[in-house]
């Protein structure tokens, strides 16, 4: 009946956290639909269009860019422009990228003007692919391999990060601690781009041991995962030594100031051996505030990684944001901020809710009252 | 010439000026020294494998639990040797309650945690003397000779600690029950779950807890601070120890829980074969408990004796001060006594009596080096001059015995 009762009052919990999570949403996306419109100069759709509207005498991309403004809802006021920009975003119309194209994986078939089916020599009917501007769809085809960069960076750096921690806490001022802190420290202190055209000009140029741009070389003699993997090292090895060091100083003062506590000096006194009191009673308590980052890492996740991405031209959501964001492509720009605050969203209330699950002491209730 | 003059005068008066801070190359110096002596005693700690002949010893009674002696229990700080405990020595008789009394900072946890070798490391260190521990099975070990290993198999088992703050004792994050089995699974290997739980159970209730089957399966979160102090005491009773270490068990609890708390002590004295070693600055919770009493006065012990001793004829000024501090009912003072002044810090303390500028009966011997300690009665002992005089007429009156009866 307890039981029951939690999972009810966790519902409730949860119902509320997501109401609320609407209304930040909202905010949110004021703040990125105006600061897109109140940009100076020509809006969006005219800059995308400013070299061909030069050129243009018969009036054709003039009207073109009428049209468009309308469809973004920039021929009104701002304040209903908003509300047509967000009315489409609900209906889920979020737009088509200027920039981008995926293929969406079907097929249309080729009709000639009079809407015959086209065939070949063969008498087999010719097809074209579908590709697709929508920026949901190339949010989706972008993210995986971001996300699988992330996923293996951010269980190699959680896996590398906690023994260190802990080790470095349990040897405080010794001989491990210093090196380690040391370490961890050139790690929060190199900036991405120059960790990474270090790695690249070492290991891909002067040493040549791993390949220095996308995910396949279409040389390789490797099996593709392999080759894939063999590609990925360098991006990896950047994200995961630049994000261990905060994460190994975190688990580190956590993992002291634990120690210090008076539940470790009973456990000592039980008579219980250094590891246990360490590994068991320890660190189940540093537990707490490292598996709320964990789930707080959700937007890391997806997001991609904008710059290393790009250094390493590997073609996943972070080096598309950085290029949309270069080249004026707004659509995508708003959709994957958008994108990242409802991750960010989600991932907040993931991380409360990890903390009631690993902390008792912490109870959901409906409401403060 | 003059002007050559001057300048040294002024170099000369600035070297006379005393310095009132530590400078930084003391410290460096410090710092260096303390982790040449701590990298030495954490060596001889960090040992494995032992022989139990190197921290085997003999009890200097057998009927003692517990034998300190010349106890000297340092932390090694930058600003200089903390003498925590410096140079005590007691005894803890078979089944007795022993008070260890004084104020705040004046050694008697560290005594205590030295005993358990849960000194704060690595600065906390047993510098030099022997704790003689009397074991069950009849081996006597030398506590500060046992390796960090070795010592998991005395704590817990042969002797166990209830601690100051039964808030933050207890780990947050497992249950009570968890937390009891553990210590039963620790030391009694090849129990089963269910005789665990079944002990943990019987132990809830020796405590006095109501409903131990739903505490047994609570966090701690969810019991008051009472509560879980009975929890705490569950634990340390658990193993049927030689020796309950009660550090001042009801500093942080309101005082109808004292009192509650107090009486499961006096109770747990009677059915436990083992002594208590009860660690306060309340001389009321001692008068009623203890049959023996040492008072600690800035890492040393001032006076010691059986409780009525100390209580029917306190030598010490110190002892007498605490004693008037003691609120009492039938007093109508309107003003509770307070010794004036405060502990004195522990580092490069000087050879004088370090009571002695706090002391309202300080007269010139006072003056002289730190007073040895007098033998009043076998069992009575005093370190101040006052008691000389005590002594000597006590002496004077033997022999005149002695005169008579030949």
């Amino acid at each position: 009946m307890r039981l029951g009762l939690i999972i009810v009052k966790m519902i409730k919990y949860i119902v509320k956290r997501l109401a609320l999570s609407v209304l930040i949403l909202f905010g949110v996306s004021i703040i990125i639909y105006g600061l897109v419109r109140i940009k100076p100069g020509l809006d969006f759709v005219q800059a995308k269009y400013y070299a061909q509207m030069q050129l243009d005498n018969t009036g054709q991309v003039a009207l073109m860019v009428e049209k468009q403004r309308e469809i973004y809802g920039l021929t009104s006021p701002i304040l209903e422009g908003y509300l047509v920009w967000a009315g489409n975003i609900l209906q889920g119309e979020w737009g088509d990228s200027f920039i981008f194209s995926v293929m969406t994986g079907e097929v249309e078939l080729l009709v000639d003007a009079e809407g015959n089916p086209v065939l070949d020599s063969e008498g087999n009917q010719l097809t074209k692919p579908i590709s697709s501007s929508n920026v949901l769809d190339i949010i989706a085809s972008k993210s995986t391999i971001s996300f699988v960069i992330a996923l293996i960076a951010t269980i190699l750096q959680f896996g590398i990060a906690i023994p260190l921690g802990i080790t470095s806490a349990t040897k405080q001022y010794g001989v491990v601690d210093y090196s380690v802190t040391v370490l961890a420290m050139m790690g929060i202190s190199l900036p991405s781009f120059f960790f990474g055209a270090l790695l690249l000009r070492v290991f891909s140029i002067q040493l040549g041991w791993f390949p220095y741009a996308g995910l396949t070389d279409p040389n390789s003699n490797l099996p593709v995962l392999l080759d894939n993997i063999h590609h990925l090292v360098l991006p990896i090895t950047v994200l995961v030594i630049l994000s261990i060091g905060g994460l190994m100083r975190y688990t580190r003062t956590n993992m002291l100031e634990v120690l210090n506590a008076d539940y470790i000096r009973t456990a000592r006194a039980k008579g219980l051996s250094e590891h246990k009191v360490i590994y068991k009673h320890a660190f189940r308590n540093t537990l707490i505030p490292l598996v709320t980052i964990l789930a707080g890492i959700l937007p890391g996740l997806f997001g991609g990684a904008m710059i290393t991405e790009t250094i390493f031209s590997i073609d996943g959501i972070g080096k598309a944001a950085y290029k949309a964001v270069t080249m004026g492509d707004i659509p995508f720009v708003m959709a994957y901020n958008l994108f990242l605050s409802v991750l960010t969203v989600i991932g907040t209330l993931l991380s409360d809710l990890m903390y009631a699950v690993v902390d008792p002491r912490v109870k959901l209730t409906g409401g403060s009252k | 010439m003059k002007l050559f003059d001057n300048l040294q005068k002024k170099i000369d008066k600035k070297k006379s000026i005393q310095k009132h801070y530590i400078s930084k190359e003391q410290i460096k110096q410090t710092a260096k020294e303390n982790s040449r002596i701590i990298k030495e005693l954490e060596k001889q700690n960090n040992r494995k494998n032992v022989p139990e002949e190197e921290y085997l010893t003999k009890m200097r009674d057998s009927n003692n639990v517990v034998e300190f002696d010349d106890l000297h229990a340092y932390f090694f700080t930058d600003a200089g040797i903390v003498k925590a405990v410096d140079g005590v020595s007691f005894d803890i008789p078979k089944k007795s309650i022993v008070g260890v009394v004084g104020e705040s900072g004046c050694g008697k946890s560290v005594t205590s945690l030295a005993l358990m070798k849960l000194m704060q490391k690595p600065q906390g260190q047993i510098f030099s003397g022997e704790i003689r521990y009397n074991a069950k099975d009849g081996k006597a070990y030398n506590i500060s000779k046992v390796p960090r290993e070795d010592m998991n198999k005395i704590r817990g088992k042969e002797m166990s600690m209830i601690f100051q703050e039964p808030m933050t004792s207890l780990n947050p994050v497992f249950r009570i029950g968890d937390q009891l089995d553990e210590i039963l699974f620790l030391h009694f290997p090849g129990i089963t779950p269910e005789e665990a739980k079944e002990k943990s159970i019987t132990m809830l209730k020796t405590v006095g807890m109501a409903m131990p089957e739903s505490v047994y399966s609570r966090y701690p979160h969810e019991l008051s601070g009472g509560m879980r102090q009975r929890v705490m005491i569950a634990m340390a009773l658990s193993c049927d120890p030689n020796l309950i270490i009660a550090d001042e068990p009801t500093t942080a609890l309101d005082v109808t829980i004292q009192a509650q708390i107090l009486d499961l002590l006096r109770s747990i004295k009677n059915d436990i074969n083992g002594s208590i070693m009860l660690i306060t600055h309340d001389l009321g919770v001692i008068a009623e408990m203890a049959d023996y009493v040492v008072v600690m006065y800035a890492g040393r012990i001032i006076e010691k004796g059986t409780a009525r001793e100390i209580y029917k004829n306190p030598q010490h000024p110190y002892t007498v001060g605490l004693q008037k501090s003691i609120p009492a009912l039938n007093l109508n003072d309107e003003k509770l006594y307070t010794i004036p002044g405060t502990v004195p810090n522990p580092i490069n303390m000087p050879n004088y009596c370090y009571f002695r500028d706090r002391c309202n009966k300080r007269f010139g011997k006072c003056d002289g080096e730190y007073p040895a300690t007098i033998q009043i009665s076998p069992t009575h002992s005093v370190a101040c001059y006052l008691a000389e005089e005590i002594a000597a007429e006590l002496a004077k009156s033997k022999d005149g015995e002695k005169n008579a009866k030949k």
